[in-house]
């Protein structure tokens, strides 16, 4: 189905795309394979929406290859649009049309039998929970809703593989969580998804992922293996105030490695959580600093995020703004 | 090529007119207003030219002469002035714009000196319906001039005066020359022009502003399918337009209909296939509702108003601008439609003006096509 011997519905190597004399995405190299979840995962303007417009062959590569279920992004778009459903970032449906007429016409654009098309809309409307609305202005649905039914429309001609561009921007957490839910119903059935998040919490829900910043991978693999392979050391939770002060103080302590602010308390690169507790305690104490807390914990996906950016930045790491 | 995408692109096209209430005022309220605005507005006949008459002489031959300004629709007697004081007066306000004074003595010139003259004060701040009615006023002038020499020559026993050269002047086409029943068939044209391109001019720009393109493209509809989807109910609209006008301006205007319904509406839909694709091409480059939209209008109505002598001849103008004219299809489109209207000449006798429109929409159509990528840059 994805007519690809080497068993990758997407594959890219040395991606570069420029605009002008901005960089937007730096000679990137990575794979999908068939029927995975896969995650681009960056802050805004890391280059993922221009990433997966390339691959939907809407913008037309600086340099470098990539190829779509087996076909040349640069010469064969076409084909490629033939098996693909793509969910651009901004809501892209038409609000004038009602619900039934905005799956009518994607069928009718991706050429689905006019035979199956009763059965598809009946299965895309129930997807996407839309039950009783099918003759509802798809302007007038909550934005949760309108993500679902653009995720039909885009996958109403069953396309082996879906580009799904931050599908969840500006959705209630409820929503979130049910759209992901619909995007792992999808792999099971063997798609392939291909979806891009600012949300670092999502990306725990994908099979593997690539974490992007700035134009440049700055890792991949799976959440555990980025978790455990990535962090140079393990991770402090430290709840100390006032917080100014405090991490400066613990950016000063020997054996911390990197420290940073995590709403309202801070994280610390250490080399062993467990042993590091005591003395960091014991010396925000000494500063005349109100600890409340120094406890090991797991790393999140953010925190791989902040450990691995922080190096390339200058200013400082720039932290991915929202956690559900 | 796709039947299935264009009818899908055709479908939506449709329905979101349907539901556009400002796209529905354009196609029906628009023919009517720019019909009736012109149709009725534009009057380029000089008719009931308010006169002013001072007649200085009081006698019997200058109320022969006056009669005859009185017995014509082109003058309407509005004052008898009592000096040349009072002419000024009315000049000047404009309650009056010709003046005609007959001299004190003007019986008794003619009947001894045989000959006098009339003094006609003309207002020419309108210097067109000025020398018009100048002309009239010489026409009657001179009929009663010759009207003397037969009375005069029957009153002495000699032949009356042979004129040297008569003409008899026939009208044809437009027989009572009545300028709507020329202007009417060039409101056609301003009409189709109007609305098509601005209608279309909206179509691809929208889609652009409403970020569904990006969806649209992404999709393996073709370029042609799109342009053929969506440009298809534009056409139907456009030709209820063109029967709306055409209609109206017989069964209304009583301009007459001499020539073929076929080439009327053959012609039109040439015609309409240049305008739709012209709005199209400038809705794909501006990508912009508002630019496109003001484009649209721009390249249409201007050039259709003033360069295709819907109301001002080309002939009259200077020759650049003649020059100009002849990549205009609406010119072309106003010759047929006088033609057909009026003339109802034969089909061969407007080929090359057909032959002309063929060529700028082939022109257009192929320049929207190649103007529209699948691409984001």
């Amino acid at each position: 189905m994805n007519g690809n011997q080497n068993g990758f519905s997407v594959s890219v190597e040395q991606l570069t795309k420029r605009f002008g004399d901005f960089t937007a995405v730096d000679a990137i190299t990575f794979s999908a394979r068939r029927g995975e979840i896969f995650g681009f995962l960056g802050p805004n303007g890391a280059g993922k929406s221009t990433t997966i417009r390339i691959l939907c062959g809407l913008l037309a590569p600086t340099s470098g290859r990539a190829s779509v279920a087996g076909l040349d992004v640069a010469t064969q778009p076409e084909e490629i649009r033939q098996r693909i459903g793509y969910m651009s970032q901004k809501f892209s449906l038409y609000n004038d049309l009602r619900v039934k007429e905005n799956l009518e016409f994607f069928g009718g654009l991706y050429s689905v039998p006019p035979s199956e098309m009763p059965g598809r809309m009946a299965w895309a409307v129930r997807m996407a929970g839309l039950e009783g609305r099918e003759r509802s202005l798809t302007g007038s649905l909550p934005v949760g809703w309108k993500q679902r039914l653009a995720l039909g429309c885009a996958v109403l001609h069953r396309p082996p593989i879906v580009f799904l561009d931050e599908p969840t921007s500006g959705v209630d957490p409820v929503s979130r969580r049910q759209f992901w839910e619909l995007i792992q119903e999808m792999a099971r059935e063997g798609i392939t998804v291909f979806v891009t998040t600012h949300y670092m919490d999502e990306a725990e829900y994908c099979n593997r992922l690539v974490l992007i910043d700035r134009g440049r991978i700055v890792a991949m693999g799976t959440p555990t293996e980025l978790k455990s392979r990535s962090m140079k050391g393990e991770l402090l939770l430290v709840e100390c105030e006032p917080l100014g002060p405090a991490l400066a103080a613990l950016r000063a302590l020997p054996g911390v490695a990197e420290a940073g602010i995590f709403g309202r308390a801070m994280h610390a690169l250490v080399a062993d959580s467990r042993a590091a507790a005591v003395p960091v305690r014991n010396a925000l104490l000494a500063k005349g600093l109100d600890v409340r807390r120094v406890e090991p914990i797991r790393p999140s996906l953010e925190d791989v995020f902040v450990a691995l950016t922080v190096a390339r930045r200058p200013e400082g790491p720039a932290l991915p703004q929202v956690r559900a | 090529m796709s039947l299935r995408r264009i009818f899908a692109i055709f479908r939506k096209e449709v329905i979101q007119i349907s539901r556009d209430v400002r796209s529905l005022l354009i196609i029906f309220a628009i023919p009517l207003i720019l019909l009736f605005i012109y149709g009725y507005g534009v009057n380029l006949d000089v008719k009931h030219v308010p006169l002013c008459v001072y007649d200085r002489d009081g006698s019997q031959q200058s109320q022969d002469l006056l009669k005859g300004f009185q017995s014509t629709e082109y003058f309407n007697i509005v004052h008898l002035a009592r000096d040349y004081p009072d002419v000024v007066r009315h000049i000047d306000s404009g309650s009056c714009s010709v003046a005609v004074v007959i001299p004190p003595r003007f019986a008794e010139d003619l009947r001894n000196a045989g000959s006098t003259t009339v003094q006609a004060i003309l207002d020419a701040s309108d210097s067109n319906s000025a020398s018009i009615g100048l002309g009239y006023a010489q026409s009657i002038v001179a009929a009663y001039s010759s009207r003397v020499q037969v009375d005069w020559a029957a009153a002495h026993g000699a032949q009356p005066p042979a004129l040297p050269l008569d003409v008899r002047a026939r009208t044809w086409f437009n027989e009572d020359l009545e300028s709507m029943a020329n202007i009417v068939p060039g409101v056609v044209a301003l009409v189709m022009a109007v609305v098509g391109a601005f209608l279309t001019s909206l179509t691809i720009a929208r889609e652009w502003e409403r970020g569904t393109m990006e969806q649209l493209i992404s999709t393996p509809v073709g370029a042609l399918e799109i342009q053929i989807g969506k440009l298809i109910p534009y056409f139907v609209i456009g030709m209820a337009d063109t029967a709306l006008c055409a209609g109206a301006s017989v069964g209304w205007f009583q301009v007459p209909f001499r020539g073929s319904w076929l080439v009327m509406f053959g012609s039109s839909a040439l015609f309409l296939t240049v305008v739709l694709s012209l709005g199209y091409f400038i809705s794909v480059v501006t990508k912009s509702q508002l630019a496109a939209s003001q484009m649209a209008l721009l390249a249409t109505f201007l050039p259709t108003f003033l360069l295709s002598g819907f109301i001002f001849p080309i002939d009259q103008m200077p020759v650049v601008v003649q020059v100009i004219t002849r990549v205009l299809p609406a010119r072309y489109f106003v010759e047929i439609l006088r033609s057909v209207f009026l003339k109802g000449t034969p089909v061969a006798m407007i080929a090359s003006q057909l032959t002309a429109l063929g060529i700028i929409a082939f022109v257009l159509v192929a320049l929207a096509t190649r103007a529209f990528h699948k691409r984001l840059e």
